[in-house]
């Protein structure tokens, strides 16, 4: 490998991680590159919180952090944000509620004030509150027409049944419906706090101004309230091959999704189920299933595999969008390909190939500063160690055929997986 | 952003334009060439697209398994887009390896096989392409506008095609498509990133020079005539939400009114990204039309797009109503805000606003080599890359005075369309 591309890398030499005396963790990396700054980071408020008569309630909540502060409206909050042509926007998951943003360097001040305005000094008028609402069901309503999205969702609710991850962190028409402004303002009011807060800043400002301007928005922050996040109940797996359809009248494509769970970010199985799941269906144009449900049988415009894994149980699924008269063949050929691929793993050449790629696509994610920012958070949400994109090559080059296999057969077993179709 | 670039002809009519950027161990190739939905007649339409994706179907040199595992493998990034205009395929490589992304592009500008058996099952690829497109309203409502906006200019129809030529075109038919249009004389180079311009310019010599000059493509030659009335159409399908489409005619991108319109776009609607690769914009809510619609509670989300073509296309705000209310109300609050344009004055501070939010995108998209890349050959496509580099001066020059105009003559009701998609609202079931 050449020292160029190594040294490009962020690692323990170049990014910065300050934890600031409330328990706020700051990371940064500078790149005078560009005259521009991103920011991103996470608090623990995600959906796990909810209840379900009230899901979505962390998600609204994330929302409406930026609908008015003590300090300024909606629309004077939009026209310090806009006039500069940066943006701040927060969205929840399950175990976290989000947040990213961006600006010129000039107007980082801006930008972090903003921040700190949000989380800590939202007000939740209700007007908005309302505006939101109407909003947000308006986008379930988009949500239950779409063929991909609705697979997805059903595929989640058949693997985790009975877990917090078979939810959708954006609700359902009627707990939407049940939220009250003040469940807004209560939800903030308890988890909403300095604990657990990750910051990354990365772009054209050095380490000290960013620490001496986080400081001063958030160093004193305090929050004595804030819960732990609950703890996640054991996932049950599977028993048998289960199938569940969702009928959408007049669409001229429908969506399945077939899969099962998949390992946890940290576990030992991640790597090599990541590079399995890489020649199984992502490699090149799509890996093995690109090349048996597209290239091969011409049956859709998209076929790919993918794995989620984060901090709890993770998924591993297949999908892909076809006319509703090839639903059964795709999915036969799909199922067919997971057979194949749990019985006889991957060969040496495929997995050097997977390896190659993982190593050699470093350089293009980490080139801009969200790409970088985005690695910071993988690191610290993982604790995976700041010179992780360091060792990373190593790791990867690492894996064998067996341990793919191993992985493949620990988790996708071809008669206990779950199938969700959504169309006409 | 550096503003040094190179741009030389070689002798087969090929134009490369160079870009040196240091700041990561990357190279961006995008080879352009100069057809698309506007160069298709009936019963053809579609063509450039389905070509576009033949020529990943392999050639003798590169068969199809070999190219995208070459290119994966060394960590790199490809594809390809059709447009009206152009068709275009490109590589973001680690710099030490852009070298085979230029060999491919090179091989299959004039060796691609177009294998009976590929074309046979790319045509229900494509098919299975636009019934995905289908899905989604958006789609159904912005075909059926443009379809009643263009009646002699090929713009007329959809880039994808439409059903009954995506079933019949031939093999014949696709691989003459590709040999009219696929010559180094109807193409651009555009290669931005980690390196030397010197060395960069050799290796391309070396590679495409030999690559023979092909005849002049034959152009469709058909203006679309002034618009003469206002059309309105409703498009119906499922669902439960309603969509207003209200596309005006507008000048083309080298157009100078393209720049007051652009700026009519950013306080209408909220500015827009120029950035295709990442960058990412700002929000729209202190857009007028956010304002008039959204916190009025019309409408949900409301946005503008103004698309840089060869030829005038169109000027598009796309609304998605409240449920509780009608498309008629929030026509009737769209041509408020339309008629502020045209009779009031623009303050200068909204000017000077929308400059800074133009500045702020262009500075975003700028740490992105492959979108100094494409942007490089883009603007070749209908202007030059002139174009580009001048883009955020053309707009500081513009005036309130200038405004006014350009409002008065492009949004009037006469020079548009008005499409509503309205929800049939069957139920979903479990």
């Amino acid at each position: 490998m050449k020292a160029i591309f190594q040294n490009s890398l962020p690692g323990p030499d170049d990014i910065t991680r300050d934890i600031l005396p409330n328990g706020i963790t700051v990371l940064a990396r500078t790149n005078f590159n560009s005259p521009s700054v991103v920011i991103g980071g996470y608090l623990p408020c995600g959906s796990l919180f909810d209840t379900d008569d009230k899901l979505g309630l962390a998600d609204f909540t994330a929302s409406g952090l930026l609908r008015g502060s003590e300090k300024r409206d909606f629309q004077k909050i939009f026209d310090e944000l806009e006039s500069a042509g940066a943006s701040l926007s927060f969205s929840a998951g399950g175990h976290t509620a989000g947040f990213s943003g961006r600006c010129l360097a000039e107007d980082l001040p801006l930008l972090l004030e903003l921040l700190a305005d949000a989380l800590r000094r939202p007000v939740f008028p209700k007007e908005q509150v309302e505006r939101l609402r109407a909003q947000s069901l308006t986008g379930l309503s988009i949500r239950g027409q779409d063929t991909a999205g609705m697979a997805s969702l059903t595929f989640d609710q058949i693997v985790f049944e009975g877990h917090p991850y078979a939810r959708p962190d954006d609700g359902w028409p009627e707990t939407i419906k049940a939220i009250k402004r003040n469940d807004l303002a209560d939800f903030h009011q308890t988890h909403y706090g300095p604990r657990g807060l990750v910051l990354a800043i990365v772009g054209s400002v050095d380490p000290k101004t960013i620490a001496i301007q986080v400081t001063k928005e958030l160093g004193d922050w305090t929050n004595s309230s804030q819960p732990e996040i609950p703890a996640l109940p054991a996932l049950k797996p599977l028993k048998k091959f289960v199938t569940r359809k969702v009928k959408i009248p007049g669409k001229s494509q429908s969506d399945l999704v077939i899969g099962t769970s998949g390992p946890r970010r940290k576990d030992p199985e991640f790597m090599p189920a990541s590079l399995g799941n890489s020649v199984l269906g992502q490699f090149g144009m799509a890996g093995r299933i690109g090349e048996v449900v597209r290239e091969k049988s011409g049956l859709a415009y998209y076929a790919s595999s993918s794995l989620s894994a984060g901090i709890g149980p993770g998924s591993w699924d297949v999908s892909a969008g076809v006319n509703p008269a090839n639903v059964q063949k795709a999915r036969d050929l799909i199922c067919k390909e997971i057979e194949r691929f749990v019985e006889k793993g991957v060969t040496i050449q495929e997995l050097s190939d997977s390896q190659s790629n993982f190593v050699g696509r470093l350089p293009l994610s980490l080139e801009s500063n969200a790409g970088v920012v985005s690695a910071l958070l993988n690191i610290e949400r993982f604790d995976l160690g700041l010179d992780y994109y360091r060792r990373y090559p190593n790791l990867v080059q690492s894996v064998t055929p067996e341990e793919v296999l191993s992985a493949a057969k620990k988790y996708l077993h071809p008669d206990k997986l779950a199938v969700a179709i959504a169309g006409s | 952003m550096t503003k040094i670039y190179s741009k030389t002809v070689l002798e087969n009519g090929l134009n490369v334009l160079l870009k040196e950027i240091h700041t990561a161990p990357l190279v961006s190739s995008w080879i352009w060439y100069r057809v698309g939905s506007r160069d298709e007649i009936t019963g053809h339409t579609g063509i450039s697209h389905w070509c576009e994706h033949m020529q990943f179907k392999g050639t003798p040199k590169f068969p199809s398994n070999l190219l995208e595992r070459a290119v994966a493998r060394d960590g790199g990034m490809w594809n390809a887009f059709t447009y009206f205009d152009w068709t275009t395929f490109f590589e973001t490589m680690p710099a030490d390896k852009i070298d085979l992304g230029l060999r491919i592009e090179a091989d299959r500008m004039i060796n691609s096989v177009f294998d009976e058996k590929e074309i046979a099952s790319e045509r229900t690829v494509v098919i299975s392409e636009r019934e995905g497109s289908e899905n989604d309203p958006s789609f159904l409502l912005g075909e059926a506008v443009q379809n009643a906006a263009f009646r002699t200019h090929p713009y007329h129809h959809e880039i994808i095609g439409d059903l009954p030529d995506l079933k019949s075109m031939s093999r014949d038919d696709l691989y003459n498509h590709y040999r009219t249009f696929y010559a180094p004389n109807n193409a651009i180079l555009s290669v931005a990133g980690d390196f030397k311009t010197t060395e960069m310019l050799a290796n391309i010599r070396d590679i495409y020079g030999k690559i023979p000059m092909g005849a002049a493509p034959p152009r469709i030659t058909r203006p679309e005539p002034a618009a003469i009335g206002e059309h309105r159409l409703t498009v119906e399908g499922p669902g439960e939400t309603t969509y207003l489409d209200i596309s005006y005619h507008a000048p083309a991108a080298n157009d100078l009114e393209f720049f007051p319109v652009t700026v009519l776009d950013s306080l209408l609607a909220g500015p827009s990204s120029l950035n295709m690769f990442g960058g990412g914009g700002t929000s729209n809510k202190t857009s007028r039309l956010y304002r008039a619609l959204v916190e009025k509670e019309l409408a949900v989300s409301v946005g503008g797009g103004l698309a840089a073509t060869a030829d005038p296309f169109l000027y598009s705000v796309v609304i998605t109503l409240n449920p509780k209310r009608k498309p008629e109300e929030a026509l009737a609050a769209f041509d408020v805000e339309i008629k502020r344009l045209q009779d009031e004055l623009i303050p200068l501070n909204e000017i000077t606003r929308a400059i800074k939010q133009a500045r702020a995108l262009f500075a975003y998209g700028s740490e992105n080599i492959t979108n100094q890349a494409f942007w490089l050959g883009h603007a070749e496509m209908f202007a030059g890359y002139d174009w580009f580099l001048t883009y955020l001066d053309k707009l500081a020059k513009v005036t309130p005075a200038e405004l006014q105009k350009i409002a008065r003559k492009y949004f009037r009701p006469q020079n548009r369309v008005v499409g509503t998609y309205i929800p049939r609202g069957e139920e979903v079931r479990v």
